[in-house]
Order: C-alpha cells, then structure tokens, then sequence
C-alpha cells in the first residue's frame, strides 16, 4: 500500500538552527495524523516543506509514491495538497465564492457567480462545510472563514489537507463541526495532518500522532488509541508536565476594580455589554468563561480604555471609564490582550522597542524629551533574562519571535510596570505545553503579589486552575459569579449557553 | 537554458551595509541602462554621461549650483520622511512648498516689516513665516485624515493645486509687477545672504599672497570663489537635518511616530494620542516643505513667482523613499538628484534627466526584492534535471 505522503529523513537548515533534523513522517491515506510539538519544534517548518513553501536542505519527500520536489506552493496544491493556515487568507470584501475562485485559471474573464455559487454548495453538501456562498467574509464568524479555507483547498482537488493549529480560534460547538468535517473528508479518501497544541484534542480526533521535540521526531505515527495527554505532554516536553498549577490559598484584599452597569456596541455596531457589573479585589483572579463572541472582549476593551461604553468602571476609586487608554495604564491597570499580533505588538520593531511601550514616558527610559536607549536595552535585557525570552538579542523584531516567546515579551513588559489590575485575555492561547505552564505561573505570582486580576479565557481547564471566582457572560450579560471550590464544570457550562443562576447573585456581592 | 534563477525568501536579516550596496548598485544600473537607451537613439552614452558630471560636479562653481537646487530638495525629502516613518502619505509637500513661499513672501508684500529693516529679522520673520505656512497648509489633511479619516493621499495630491493657483492669483492681481506675473524683486534684505558673503576671512587670506596657501586653493580649483550661489538656505537644510534625525531617533515622539507606523492598534493600547500625532506629524512636515518653500524664494529667486518649484515637492516623495527613510541618507540623494535637475537643463533633450530620475527610482524599488529575496543561479545539467 502505498502512502499519501512520505517524508523521508527530512533536514532543513536555517541560519544558525537546524529546524528539522532527519524527520521521518508518513501519512496514510485515510487518516487522521495528529503533528505534535512545542513552539518552535519544527512541526510548522515541517509542514511548509509539505506545502512548497520551503525547501529542504536533505530527504525525500514522496507523495502518493511519486518523489516529487517543490518549487513553490503551486507545485503542491498541483500534487493535491492544501494547507490552512492558522492566519486565514482572504478577501474581507468579497464573497465566499469570490475567494475560493481567487488565483483561478476558470473562470477566465467573465463571471458567471451563481453557476459557481451552485458548484461549492455542491462541495459543502459533500463534506457537512455550511457557509453562504454570496456571504461577504466580514460577515463571517471565525469558524465559517475556516471552512471557506477549508473548501478553497477542496475546490482546488486537495486530497491531502494540512491543517495548522485549527482549532486554536474557534468556539467548543464549531470545534465539534470542524471534527466532524474531517471525519467526513477522511470517510471519502482525503488524508488530513493535523497540528495542534490541545492534547485532549489530539487523543479524541487523531488516528495516529506523530510527536517532534527541538526539530528531532520522539514518536514516530504511534496509535492514537490508549494515548494519554499525560503521555502525549512528556513526548513533547521530554519529562513530566504538572498538568495544575497549583496556587495557593489566599484572603483577597479590597475592590480593585468595580464595573457597575456597563454597556458598550462592538465594532459592527451591536450590542456586545448589557449592563455588565462585577468586580475584583486585591489578591484574587476574577475567570470570565464564555463561548467566544459573548462579550468578553469587549469587556476587556472598555476596561483598559479601547472602547466607548456607558456605565461606571472605577479602579481604586478613580473612573476610568470612556477615557483614553493612557488613563486606565496610569492608574495601574496592565492589559494582556487578545491579539498578540496586532494589538499587543509592533511587529517590526525590536524586543527593547517593544517592551518600553508603556514605560518609555517616564524615567529611567524616558529622560524628558528624549528616550534614554542604553537604558531601555538594559531594562530589555533584564526583562529577556528574567522571563527567559528566547532570542538572540534585544534587537530582534517581534515578527521573528514564536507566540510563546511573544507573550512573554508582553508579560514582561505588563508584570514590570507592577500593576495594580490586570486584564488578560486568553494568554495562553495557542501556546505549548511548556508555555503555558509559565505564563500561568506568572500569572499566580501576580496575584501573590496582590494585583486583581481579570482572566477572560475560553479553556475552562484554566479557570478553574486559576480562578479564585468565576464569572459566566453570555450575550453580554452576566449569568452569574460563582466561587470555583463551589463549583463544577456542568454548571458553568449550563450558564455558559445562558442560564441563569438560582438565585441571581448580586453583582456585587464577594 | 543553461542556467535557471530562483528566488528563495530571506530568513536572515541582511548586514546593515547591504541596503547601500544595492541602492548604490541600482543607481549604477539605471545609468548604465541610460547609457545604453542614448546609444539607441544616436547619442553617445560616454561624452553626455561626462558632460552631464561636468555640468552639475565639475568644479566648485556649478557644484555650487548643484547644491543650490539640493536644498529645497533636502527641506522637502526631511518633510516626507518624517510623514513617511508614521505611513502617512504626505505627498502634498510641492503644496505646502508654495504655502511656506507664500507665508513668506507677505513679510516683504504686505509689508510686515519695512523694506530697510535689519535683514536679520527679515529672514528670521520670513523663515518662521514660511514654516507656518506650510505648516497651516499639512494641518489641513492632517485634520481632516485624523478626525474624519478622509484619505490624505488624494488630499494633499489636491491641495498642491489648489497653493499654485493660489499662488497665481495674488501674483496676477495683486502684487504683480508690471502686469507681469511675479512680484516687485524683494529688497536686499530680504534675501538670503550668499555664502560667499561670509568669505571674508578667505579673501585675506588670499591677499597675504602667501604662495603656499593660493597654490593649494589654486590646485583644488577654489582661487575665486566670488560669483558662487550657494546660500544660507543649505544650512537650514542641513540643520533640520540633524533636527529631525534627533526627533526621529532619539526622542519620545520619534518612538510615538514609528510606533503608530508600525502599527496604529498597538500604539492605540500603549495609550497614544493617534489623532493628534496624525496632526502633529503633518504640521511638521509641512513646516519643512514650508521652509523650503522660503529658502527658495528668498535665496534663489528673489521674489514670487510662477513656477518656483519644477516639481521639487513631488521629488522630495523620491528623495525620502530613496534614503530609505533615513535623515542623513537624504543629504547625498538630494545632491545627486539637484545635480541631475541642474545637468539636464543644459542637455537635449531636456527630457533625459527625467528619464534617468525615473529609472533610479524604478531600480531602486526593484532592489528592494533583493533585500527580502536570496537570488541564486543554478546550472541546468544536461539531462534536464535540477540541482
């Protein structure tokens, strides 16, 4: 029988690292292979080998039992390969069928949409891939936009689908979809390499799972059955992971922050906050749990001064609410955001650049008009040690920095400014196993330290390590608070799909 | 063929001194392109390509010359970086030119100040006046992009117009001299001093008559200097080269422009102020073009008229872009390119110079793909298999 992909002894080099170390990787066709790794493991390097868009310094690279060799991504989508990237490709303004059609050769000039329209609501019957054709992609929900990148792959004949870190943005109902989506795909034929993070994930969905460690394969496509995520987490980390942190017991101290009665629009102009009130005292993390899309990030936003709202949001007493950002951080409040990338970092500047965002106003930085730049490599250097911030130097743009690596430039540069409030969302998000276990440590440091903290997240797993008190939004209200020793997971998931709890708590109740 | 080009992507980032390199390669390339083009034609690449150095770096006198048309150039490439390193498109700087021209000439036309006043504070007012008007004239888009995000592109491209025709009306109706369409000549004191009125310790030391000292001048082609153009406006420029340097890489501000450049959402969350660095940013620079504008006027022309700029404005975006955005890098591309503007008046066709500015830019934005990209030639074996 002959394979759907074999990867034979693979060696990529890059400058001063070597990013794959004689792989061996097979894929069968049918399957469900599972690609498991840190940051930086090489699982990503791997798979653009795959995909044509890098080329391998040594090995063989078969598909189907052909040796084939690519020269750019063209060469793979013709050998019937497709990757989805975890950053999706396409045309906000245009339609679903615009952007499958995009980079065609058919249609040559003139448009017939509704006959093409015809032929990908024919794929989505095929595969269980519900998304209006003539839908504009803003529209979308983050889960649909995957599934039209998943059929721009279909449609260009992909029967080997690479699927990097899929469900690292999506909710728990469109996980479920996208699972049986691949069941669906694998059923009629088509192989899928599946990259992911979540261990419990990986041991439900995967057949076989294929685990790399620094570039070097520790498990080459064993069965998926009887693996447990306690194992899977050692492959990859190469000893035991402590899978809860475990934090300790604490009084809380006094009301930090007070939200009372906030409501904001997002950015489409919808009513994202109805009338929130919580709040969070000295000492003690606040969970917000919800499925993604209730709120949570606005929440966050009105918070440290992103968005417009109505209502009062005090922090020690001082209203910071609907007043600009430099506020909120003047008053204590650091802020993990969503969106590393975009809204956390500035991509092409470095490390120093990147960690004086917040403290370049005031000395040793900032030395009146001017900013003090030995100062700030030396305060970035500390900070890159302390953390352990892998990078050659300080002078690295972010752009080049894994996401684990990223945050930790992020946490640092929040934890130093020593807040007295601290709004993260989703800090572990997308990270490894390693990562993720520092970041919540961190994290609990904070709280030992005596910050309120607000932890929006969408891992419950985390909450409930993490939290001292648990909050559930949906649609932009609050369902309830409840303390997380009295709680269990069944009854902040009944909340989470929006009932409410008996008797309604105060808000404003400790 | 024998030989197949491929282009990897670069994982590295290249030493600092490549980008010089391959700019400095690109502007051989265009010329030799140049060249090639006049042989074509009929023309003979190696006597224009001489005399085109002869005519703008021959000797002292027309490289004088040469760097009386880089100064505008210098003041206007300084506007666009400094609008550039924060992604604002400013490519009004020609109309904010004519606005700081403007400001500056109503010193002398209203008049401000009296035609005998003293010419320092003639040009000190004429200077802060042209800068203000230029500033006024980048305020206007900066708002207008800030508070209504309306595309500075198209209006700064607009407002160029809307600064010469204004220009043209007072010209024409108001302060025109003799029906024709340019003011009175200003007064002595309001033109800005030569260098060469500085000279006078040169001119003793010519008249010591000591032989060691006119021999080494004498041999460096500098025994007269009297008659030389260059003025005090070179000064500004090179001075608000080292200003703005400062601002852009040492100062608060400077890490506020490039931040919101880099990325306005991350500067939004460190708590700045984007719409009032939008306007800042855009009053700046349109107070370098502005100064330029003045520089001009009161150092070349000697009053207002039509066309004091051929275009310097839309230069200095080609300027900016080709000293990849670095203050000190304008000052040689500025001067090679007044020495082209200053060389192609004298060679037909005229056009020639146009032709060669266009192909440095061209090259020198396809360069860039050698900065992200590895090149490799590779030997295609016989049997048709690749290495």
């Amino acid at each position: 029988m002959t394979h759907a992909v074999e990867m034979h002894d693979i060696v990529v080099r890059f400058p001063g690292v070597l990013a794959n170390d004689h792989v061996n990787f097979t894929l069968q066709k049918g399957e469900i292979h599972a690609l498991l790794g840190e940051n930086g493991a090489g699982k990503s390097t791997l798979m653009n080998v795959l995909a044509g868009l890098y080329k391998q310094t040594g090995g063989i690279l078969r598909v189907h039992g052909k040796p084939v060799s690519f020269n750019s991504p063209k060469d793979a989508i013709a050998a019937g390969i497709g990757m989805v990237h975890q950053h999706f490709m396409l045309v906000p303004t245009q339609t679903v069928t615009e952007n499958i059609l995009l980079g065609l050769d058919d249609p040559k000039f003139f448009l017939n949409l509704s006959k093409y329209d015809q032929k990908i609501l024919e794929l989505q019957e095929q595969f269980g891939l519900r998304v209006p054709p003539t839908a504009k992609i803003w529209q979308l929900s983050v889960g649909e936009q995957q599934r039209v990148e998943i059929l721009k792959t279909l449609y260009r004949g992909a029967n080997i689908l690479i699927m990097d870190e899929p469900t690292a943005v999506l909710a728990p109902q469109e996980i479920d979809d996208l699972m049986n989506t691949l069941r669906a795909m694998t059923e009629q034929g088509k192989s899928v390499i599946f990259i992911s993070h979540k261990l419990h994930e990986v041991t439900q969905i995967a057949d076989r799972v294929t685990v790399l460690r620094k570039g070097k394969v520790t498990a080459e496509g064993i069965d998926a059955a009887g693996l447990t995520p306690a194992k899977l987490a050692q492959l990859m980390v190469g000893r035991e992971v402590v899978f809860s942190v475990k934090k300790s017991r604490r009084e809380p101290g006094d009301v930090v922050l007070k939200v009372e009665n906030v409501s904001a629009h997002n950015k489409k102009g919808v009513p994202a906050l109805r009338g929130i009130s919580l709040s969070v005292r000295s000492g003690e993390i606040l969970g917000i749990a919800g499925v993604a899309g209730n709120g949570q990030s606005e929440l966050a936003e009105v918070i440290t001064g992103l968005r417009p709202c109505t209502g009062k949001i005090t922090v020690n007493g001082v209203d910071i609410a609907n007043r600009p950002p430099i506020i909120a951080i003047n008053n204590g409040v650091a802020h993990i955001p969503e969106d590393r990338g975009k809204v956390g970092s500035a991509p092409n500047m470095s490390i120093t650049e990147n960690t004086i965002m917040k403290n370049y106003r005031h000395a040793p930085v900032g030395n009146g008009w001017s900013i003090d730049f030995l100062k700030a490599r030396n305060f970035a250097r500390k900070l890159k040690k302390k953390y352990d911030i892998l990078a050659p130097n300080v002078r690295v743009p972010a752009r080049k920095l894994s996401g684990g690596n990223l945050q930790k430039v992020i946490l640092a540069r929040e934890i130093s400014a020593e807040p007295k409030m601290m709004v993260a969302v989703q800090p572990t998000r997308g990270l490894d196993v390693g990562a993720i276990e520092s970041i919540q440590t961190l994290l609990l440091e904070q709280r030992e330290a005596g910050a309120a903290i607000l932890l929006i997240s969408e891992e419950l797993e985390e909450l409930f390590t993490l939290s001292d008190r648990i909050a559930v939004i949906y649609e932009g209200e609050i369902m309830g608070v409840v303390s997380t020793e009295e709680t269990d997971i069944q009854e902040i998931g009944l909340m989470m799909t929006g009932s409410r709890r008996e008797p309604q708590p105060s808000a404003n109740a400790q | 063929m024998p030989f197949r080009l491929t282009f990897t992507k670069r994982i590295e980032d290249v030493p600092r001194w490549y980008p010089f390199v391959i700019s400095l390669g690109a502007i051989v390339i265009s010329f030799v392109i140049s060249g090639i083009l006049l042989k074509l034609v009929g023309g003979e690449p190696l006597v224009v390509g001489k005399y085109f150095y002869t005519a703008a770096f021959g000797n002292w006198a027309v490289f004088s010359d040469t760097l009386v048309k880089a100064t505008p150039l210098i003041l206007v490439g300084l506007a666009c970086t400094v609008a550039f390193k924060m992604k604002l498109w400013n490519i009004g700087a020609e109309g904010q030119f004519y606005a700081g021209a403007f400001a500056a000439s109503l010193v002398v036309l209203i008049p401000i100040v009296p035609p005998d006043a003293p010419r320092f504070v003639t040009i000190t007012l004429m200077a802060v006046m042209g800068m203000i008007g230029g500033a006024i004239y980048g305020f206007i888009p900066g708002y207008l992009r800030a508070k209504f995000e309306i595309n500075e592109i198209i209006t700064t491209l607009m407002l160029n117009y809307v600064a010469i025709f204004w220009n043209n009306f007072w010209i024409f109706n108001k302060w025109s001299d003799a029906g024709f369409q340019m003011t009175p000549t200003f007064p002595k004191s309001a033109w800005l001093p030569r260098l060469t009125d500085y000279a006078r310790p040169y001119k003793t030391f010519m008249e010591t008559g000591n032989p060691a000292i006119t021999g080494f001048l004498k041999n460096i082609g500098l025994e007269r200097i009297s008659g030389m153009t260059l003025h005090l406006g070179v000064v500004f420029g090179l001075v608000m080269v080292v200003v703005v340097w400062w601002i852009l890489e040492r100062s608060r501000w400077g890490y506020e422009i490039k931040l919101i450049g880099d990325n306005p959402h991350a500067a939004h969350y460190a708590g700045l102020n984007i719409v009032r660095n939008i306007v800042l940013v855009m009053i700046v620079s349109g107070a370098l073009a502005g100064l330029a504008g003045m520089s001009e006027i009161t150092g070349v022309v000697h009053r207002l008229q039509e066309r004091i700029s051929p275009g310097y404005g839309f230069t200095g975006i080609i300027i900016a872009w080709l000293a990849k955005l670095n203050p000190f890098a304008v000052i040689p591309v500025a001067i090679l390119f007044g020495g082209l503007i200053l060389a192609g008046r004298e060679i037909q066709p005229s056009g020639l110079a146009m032709l060669l500015q266009g192909f440095i830019l061209f090259m020198i934005i396809s360069s860039d793909v050698l900065l992200r990209y590895k090149l490799e030639f590779t030997r295609t074996r016989t049997s048709g298999e690749t290495v």
